[in-house]
C-alpha cells in the first residue's frame, strides 16, 4: 500500500459499495504531511523466525471530537486487539503511556516512548464532517529514529469505523512486517444451535475479529462447508435443500442462490479456482465419489478423476495448475497431487495415520491438512513434494483448516466431548505459536476466509 | 421437540395412518422372528420394531456385517410384503471424522444396503439413499458405544 491510493476525497461510500469493494474507502485515502522527513525506517520486525517476540508497540487513544470521541477511543482499541492478536506485536497497556492526550497532530515526545520500551508508536484522530461521514488520519511512528513511517487519512461514513480501524492495522501490520496484513477481511462460516443431535446449522459470516456476525441463511436446511470467492462476495457451499444435497453458490451481496450444475447424484466439498471462474467439487454416485470441475460461465463440467474410491476435498494451487485431494483409493485417506485436468496424481502424504481436508497455501509453498491418528486429530503443513511435515496443534479434535489470504495464519475449528460439546473456530500462526480461539454468538465449524478486500 | 422431531413424528403418524388402511387388506404378514403383535402389521411401528430399521458398521467400514445381513434379510422380506412403501436409506458416519469424508461414507453405507436390498429382489425404483455424514449423531456420548450407534445406515419408510 502506497501512502496515496487516490485523490477522492470526500467521496460518499455507502456499506453496500463497501461490502463489494474497499476501493471506495481506500480510494479516500490521502498522504498525511509528515511532520519529519521520511527516511530509512530503522525498526522492523523479522517474521521469518520460528518463534517470534513480538514487537512492543503504543497505540495512544485515537483523539476525536465532538460526537465521535468514543468511536475514536474504540477504533484505536481495535488496532490494539488486531495487532495483539497477530502474536507479532505487543501493545503497551494505555495506563503505562506518559505522553498522554495526543492527537494525529502532536509530535511525539520520542524519548517518553522509549523509556516504555515502545519501539513503534501510532496515533490518531478522528473527526466529523459536515457531510455526516467521519474523517480518520493516523500516522505509524519509529519511536527510535523519531521518524513518521505512514501517515494517511481516510473519509467513510461512521458505521464502518470496524473496518476503518482494520484498515489501518493492515497499513501497520504492512510496514512493520513486510507483509500484507490480513485484518480487513471476513469469515464465512457455519453457526451450529441446538442439542447435539438436532443441530441447526446456518451459513453465517463475520468479520476476521468475530465482530458484525450475519446469518446468510435461516437453519432450515442443513449447509456444510462454506467457501469464499476469492475474487468477489460470493460463496459456494454444500446445502440439502428440498433433500437434495448439492453444491450452491450464494451471493452475499444479493442473498441469491443457485444450484450448481445437474448431476445425477450428491455433489459436496466445492472449492473456487484461483481465478474464481470455477468450481472443482466432489460427486457421488454408488459407493464412490470423483472429482468434477464446473465452468462458472460455460456452465460446462469436466470430470477429472475416476476412480472406485472417495476423492474429495479438493484445492488448487494458486497458480490453478495443480490439485491437492485427498483420496482413500490406496485404502486409507491420505492426500494426492494431480494436474489440473486430472492427470499424474501422486501422492504426498506417507505418515503414520490418515491425512484429509487439504488446503494448498495462498503462497503455493505449503498445503495445510487435518490428520487423524491414534484418535488425535491434528492440524498441520506439508510442502506440496509431500517433504517438511509439521504438526501445528493437535488434540481431541482439529478439524478443517483454512488459510488467511496473507498465507500467515491457519483458522480451524476445535471440537469438543460429550453431550454438551461443541466446535469453536480457532486461529494459530503458522509456526504453530499463538493459538486464539474467535468468539462466536453459538457454536461454530467450518471456517473459511476471504481475500483481502480491496 | 425440535422442528426436526416433530416432522418425524408427523411423518411416522401419517405413515401409520396410511398402513392401517393397507393392513386391513393384507391377511397375511411374512415370517419374523420374535414379532411384537401388539403392533399393527405393516405398520411404520411394526417395520421398526419387529424388522429393525437400521443396521451398523465398523470404524470406517461400510460392509455389511453377518448381524446387518439378518437385519436386511428382514426389511427385504417386509418390503416384498408389503409393496406399497418405497424406502430412504439414510447413511450416517461417527463424529471421529472429517466432515467431507464422512459425507462420502455415509454415502457409502447407504449405498452397501441399497445394493442388498436390491440383490434380495427389491425394486430399485423403490429405493432412494440420501447421507448425512457426521451431521445427525443419534447417541451423544463420548465413548465408543455411542459412536458404533452413529455409524450406521436407517431405512426410513416414505409411504407411496
Amino acid at each position: 500500500m502506497s501512502f496515496v491510493m487516490g485523490l477522492n476525497p470526500k467521496r460518499t461510500t455507502g456499506i453496500k459499495q463497501l461490502w463489494r469493494r474497499a476501493c471506495g474507502l481506500v480510494a479516500a485515502v490521502v498522504a498525511v504531511a509528515a511532520i519529519s522527513q521520511p527516511a530509512y525506517a530503522l525498526i522492523e520486525l523479522d517474521i521469518t523466525q520460528g518463534n517470534v517476540e513480538p514487537m512492543p508497540i503504543a497505540i495512544s487513544p485515537f483523539a476525536g471530537s465532538g460526537v465521535q470521541e468514543d468511536m475514536a477511543g474504540q477504533i484505536s482499541e481495535v488496532v490494539a486487539a488486531d495487532l495483539q492478536r497477530s502474536g507479532l506485536f505487543r501493545p503497551i497497556d494505555n495506563a503505562a503511556h506518559i505522553q498522554q492526550g495526543m492527537n494525529v497532530g502532536t509530535m511525539p515526545r520520542f524519548g517518553d516512548w522509549r523509556t516504555i520500551g515502545s519501539q513503534a508508536l501510532v496515533t490518531g484522530s478522528i473527526a466529523q464532517q459536515p457531510n455526516g461521514q467521519i474523517r480518520a488520519e493516523f500516522r505509524l511512528w519509529d519511536v527510535f529514529a523519531g521518524q513518521q513511517l505512514i501517515g494517511q487519512q481516510f473519509y467513510t461514513s461512521p458505521e464502518n469505523w470496524r473496518r476503518l480501524a482494520h484498515i489501518i492495522s493492515d497499513a501497520v501490520y504492512q510496514r512493520l512486517t513486510g507483509e500484507k496484513g490480513y485484518f480487513d477481511t471476513r469469515v464465512v462460516f457455519i453457526d451450529e444451535s441446538g442439542p447435539k443431535d438436532a443441530r441447526r446449522k446456518r451459513l453465517a459470516i463475520m468479520d476476521q475479529d468475530g465482530a458484525n456476525v450475519r446469518y446468510l441463511t435461516r437453519g432450515d436446511d442443513l449447509v456444510l462447508t462454506p467457501r469464499f470467492s476469492p475474487v468477489s462476495q460470493e460463496v459456494t457451499y454444500m446445502s440439502y435443500v428440498g433433500g437434495n444435497p448439492q453444491v450452491y453458490l450464494f451471493n452475499i451481496e444479493t442473498g441469491q442462490r443457485e444450484v450448481l450444475g445437474n448431476f445425477p447424484g450428491m455433489t459436496f466439498a466445492p472449492r473456487f479456482s484461483p481465478d474464481g471462474q470455477k468450481v472443482i467439487m466432489s460427486l457421488q454416485q454408488g459407493s464412490n465419489a470423483n472429482l468434477y470441475l464446473m465452468d462458472l460461465r460455460t456452465r460446462r463440467t469436466t470430470r477429472l478423476t475416476n476412480t472406485a474410491a472417495i476423492d474429495t476435498s479438493p484445492s488448487f494451487s494458486p497458480d490453478g495448475r495443480r490439485v491437492v485431494f485427498e483420496s482413500d483409493r490406496g485404502g486409507s485417506q491420505q492426500l494426492y497431487v494431480m494436474n489440473a485436468n486430472g492427470s499424474g496424481a501422486e501422492r504426498i502424504s506417507f505418515g503414520p495415520g490418515q491425512y484429509s481436508t487439504p488446503v494448498w497455501s495462498p503462497r503455493g509453498d505449503l498445503i495445510a491438512f487435518t490428520k487423524v491418528h491414534q484418535g488425535r486429530f491434528m492440524i498441520g503443513v506439508i510442502r506440496p513434494d509431500g517433504k517438511g511435515e509439521r504438526i501445528l496443534t493437535e488434540g481431541y479434535h482439529n478439524e478443517g483448516p483454512a488459510w488467511s489470504p496473507n498465507g500467515r495464519v491457519l483458522t480451524f475449528f476445535r471440537d469438543t466431548m460429550g453431550e454438551q460439546g461443541g466446535p469453536q473456530v480457532w486461529t494459530v500462526d503458522l509456526t504453530g505459536y499463538n493459538e486464539q480461539v474467535v468468539q462466536t454468538p453459538n457454536f461454530a465449524s467450518d471456517p473459511a476466509w476471504s481475500p483481502l478486500l480491496d | 421437540m425440535s422442528k426436526t422431531q416433530f416432522a418425524r413424528g408427523a411423518r411416522f403418524a401419517a405413515v401409520v395412518g396410511l398402513c392401517l388402511v393397507a393392513a386391513a387388506c393384507a391377511q397375511t404378514r411374512p415370517e419374523l422372528n420374535g414379532t411384537n403383535s401388539s403392533v399393527a402389521a405393516g405398520s411404520g411401528q411394526d417395520f421398526v420394531v419387529n424388522v429393525g430399521d437400521r443396521v451398523f458398521f465398523l470404524n470406517n467400514q461400510s460392509s455389511l456385517s453377518a448381524a446387518a445381513r439378518g437385519v436386511l434379510d428382514k426389511q427385504a422380506r417386509w418390503l416384498e410384503h408389503y409393496k406399497n412403501y418405497s424406502i430412504t436409506i439414510e447413511g450416517h458416519a461417527d463424529e471421529r471424522g472429517t466432515r467431507q469424508y464422512n459425507i462420502a461414507l455415509g454415502a457409502r453405507r447407504a449405498s452397501a444396503v441399497r445394493e442388498y436390498l436390491v440383490a434380495k429382489g427389491i425394486d430399485p425404483s423403490r429405493i432412494k439413499t440420501i447421507s448425512y455424514g457426521k451431521e445427525r449423531p443419534v447417541a451423544v456420548c463420548n465413548a465408543a458405544s455411542c459412536w458404533s450407534q452413529n455409524r450406521r445406515a436407517v431405512t426410513v419408510l416414505n409411504g407411496q
